[in-house]
């Protein structure tokens, strides 16, 4: 099949464009930042999702199938880039799927959507409302674009759309916005709190996508590997040490003493679980992760 | 020999390891449950179950050992004890032991240390979507269809029942749960509420602040009862009128009376 991938120089685009390579597909790459090591075999197209050159690589090259996860997050891009990147670039990409004909778009989410609070339930279903716009502002951009890649499924009926909602991932890559949190010697976290982390193996997150391609998978899915852990876990097993700050310190010592600097409302995502119920998406695909919490995080902490 | 009781309890150990949880390498379960909270928890509940209010659980057996169960019983005022007892009397008098595990308050995910203490050994914010969840898992869920007003009791209302929420039976008629009532006695006289505190209370962002005749609002070292009676199974979907509903919820709610009856009788005979 000829897949487009969309911000194929990330950690997860490059692992996904090498299996997908390895398993004989055409692969065809699309992002703005280099990928130095390329293998061989992958077409790169170094353009904007937004712009003229992006169509042309639809109208050109017509994939079948486009894997969109081209999205930003706050740790990368201030606010402007990432509306025009996670709504106008999201839009204009359906809308290429649309125009030229591609069969299958699998849009990549995340479970950080859902929002964290004291309220919240235990277990997000796919039914559930996304909350992050009230408790953490910097992922309205993100819960948006989810939304509208959604829409996509009655918008256009005959474009196969699945969205994968993902839980953080960590592997050797150190990639990825958990790992930028977990990424200093210490981890700053609120005293007296300890929520409930949920991540999976970066590769078992590139298999996790491929069993959507697979079984063309349609609909909006929560996609998990193993059991969550709590967060002083999560710190203690990746050879980390956490620093309980009290709640009223967290956001002024937030990006000094060689902390990470952590957006307003992110404060909540350390203070209150956000777990999702990923039993859908394992029942339609089969899914099952190969990498065990221990696994995982040992993964990231020797890498 | 004189001395602090043990942190940990052998009785308690082997009871969690019994349990039907599915603990992972570093002793979590699906829902996150701590394996070692849930010992120090247990071991903690065990002294007040055992030694302080030397509580006798009476028709114990009429909880299922697997599956999902919905136990429904009276609310005490003042501190609300009852909850933790019948926990205890779950884990360490039912043969295979069981983990039950109740809805609490709100307010309590916000404050420090008791948020994640709480969600490690299984009592969870007072949510429906938890309720529905822990049903789906086949879990014992612990209910007190009086809710807060049910914790706002006074001594001198004794034990009369506050008006009864009806959720609960939906839920256990949606999921298909039989219903074990149950009532808890002692409570009233071991923690005699003489009044509520209620501004400070509002500041604070509790629901109660109680305050006893002897100023501590803790309670006295008093025998305990509780009664489970027969599980009750009603012909529905949830879906039926208000009206029906409102009906099996008075049905529960007489039985528990009896169950009260019964309890008193029971203190009565083994005496303080």
């Amino acid at each position: 099949m000829k897949v487009l991938i969309t911000g194929v120089s990330g950690y997860l685009g490059k692992i996904l464009a090498t299996r997908l390579l390895a398993r004989g597909h055409e692969v065809i790459g699309m992002d703005r930042r280099p990928w130095p090591d390329m293998p061989r075999g992958i077409e790169m197209h170094r353009v904007d999702i937004r712009k003229r050159p992006a169509e042309a690589v639809f109208r050109e090259r017509r994939p079948e199938v486009m894997i969109h996860m081209a999205t930003l997050t706050h740790i990368t891009a201030p606010r402007e880039e990432r509306y025009r990147v996670n709504l106008n670039g999201t839009k204009a990409l359906f809308e290429h799927c649309h125009r030229y004909g591609v069969a299958q778009a699998i849009f990549i989410g995340r479970h950080t959507i859902y929002g964290a609070a004291p309220d919240a339930p235990l277990f997000r279903s796919e039914a559930e409302p996304p909350l992050a716009m009230t408790t953490f502002p910097a992922l309205a951009d993100l819960v948006a674009a989810d939304l509208f890649a959604g829409a996509a499924l009655w918008r256009w009926p005959e474009l196969n759309t699945a969205v994968l909602r993902l839980v953080y991932t960590l592997g050797p890559s150190t990639g990825g916005t958990l790992a930028s949190y977990l990424g200093g010697p210490r981890v700053p976290t609120v005293l007296g709190f300890d929520p409930l982390f949920q991540f999976m193996h970066e590769l078992d997150a590139a298999e996790a996508i491929l069993h959507a391609l697979d079984a063309r998978l349609r609909g909006v899915f929560n996609v998990a590997g193993p059991r969550p852990v709590p967060l002083s876990v999560l710190v203690r097993t990746t050879g980390r040490k956490a620093l309980p700050l009290p709640e009223p310190l967290f956001d002024r010592m937030s990006g000094r003493f060689g902390l990470p600097d952590l957006p307003r409302g992110s404060r909540s995502h350390i203070k209150h679980s956000i777990v999702v119920d990923d039993r859908a998406f394992r029942k339609a695909t089969g899914f099952d992760p190969a990498y065990d919490e221990q696994q995982t995080m040992e993964s990231f902490r020797w890498a | 020999m004189l001395g602090l009781p043990p942190l940990v309890s052998k009785e308690v150990k082997e009871q969690v390891e019994k349990l039907e949880l599915q603990f992972n390498e570093q002793g979590f379960d699906e829902l996150g449950l701590d394996r070692q909270k849930l010992i120090y928890f247990f071991s903690f509940l065990r002294l007040f179950y055992r030694r302080y209010f030397r509580v006798k659980s009476f028709g114990i057996e009429q909880v299922p050992s697997h599956g999902r169960v919905m136990l429904v019983g009276n609310h005490t005022g003042g501190l609300p004890v009852d909850g933790g007892m019948v926990l205890a009397s779950l884990l360490l008098d039912h043969e295979p032991p069981r983990l039950g595990h109740g809805m609490v308050e709100k307010f309590v995910a916000n404050v420090p240390f008791l948020s994640y203490w709480w969600d490690r050994v299984g009592q969870f914010t007072g949510l429906p979507e938890h309720a529905l969840g822990l049903l789906e898992r086949d879990r014992v869920l612990v209910v007190f269809p009086e809710g807060v007003r049910g914790v706002g009791k006074l001594a001198q209302d004794g034990y009369e029942l506050e008006r009864f929420g009806t959720g609960f039976l939906r839920l256990a008629l949606r999921t298909n749960t039989p219903v074990v009532p149950f009532a808890f006695v002692g409570g009233v006289e071991a923690m005699p509420t003489v009044l509520h505190l209620e501004r400070v209370a509002r500041a604070l962002r509790v629901p109660y602040i109680p305050v006893t005749p002897y100023l501590v609002p803790l309670p006295l070292p008093l025998r305990c009862v509780i009664v489970y009676g027969e599980p009750m199974h009603f012909p529905g979907d949830g879906s039926e009128s208000d009206e029906v509903i409102a009906r099996w919820v008075g049905e529960v709610q007489a039985r528990i009376r009896l169950l009260i009856e019964d309890g008193l009788r029971h203190r009565r005979e083994l005496g303080p």
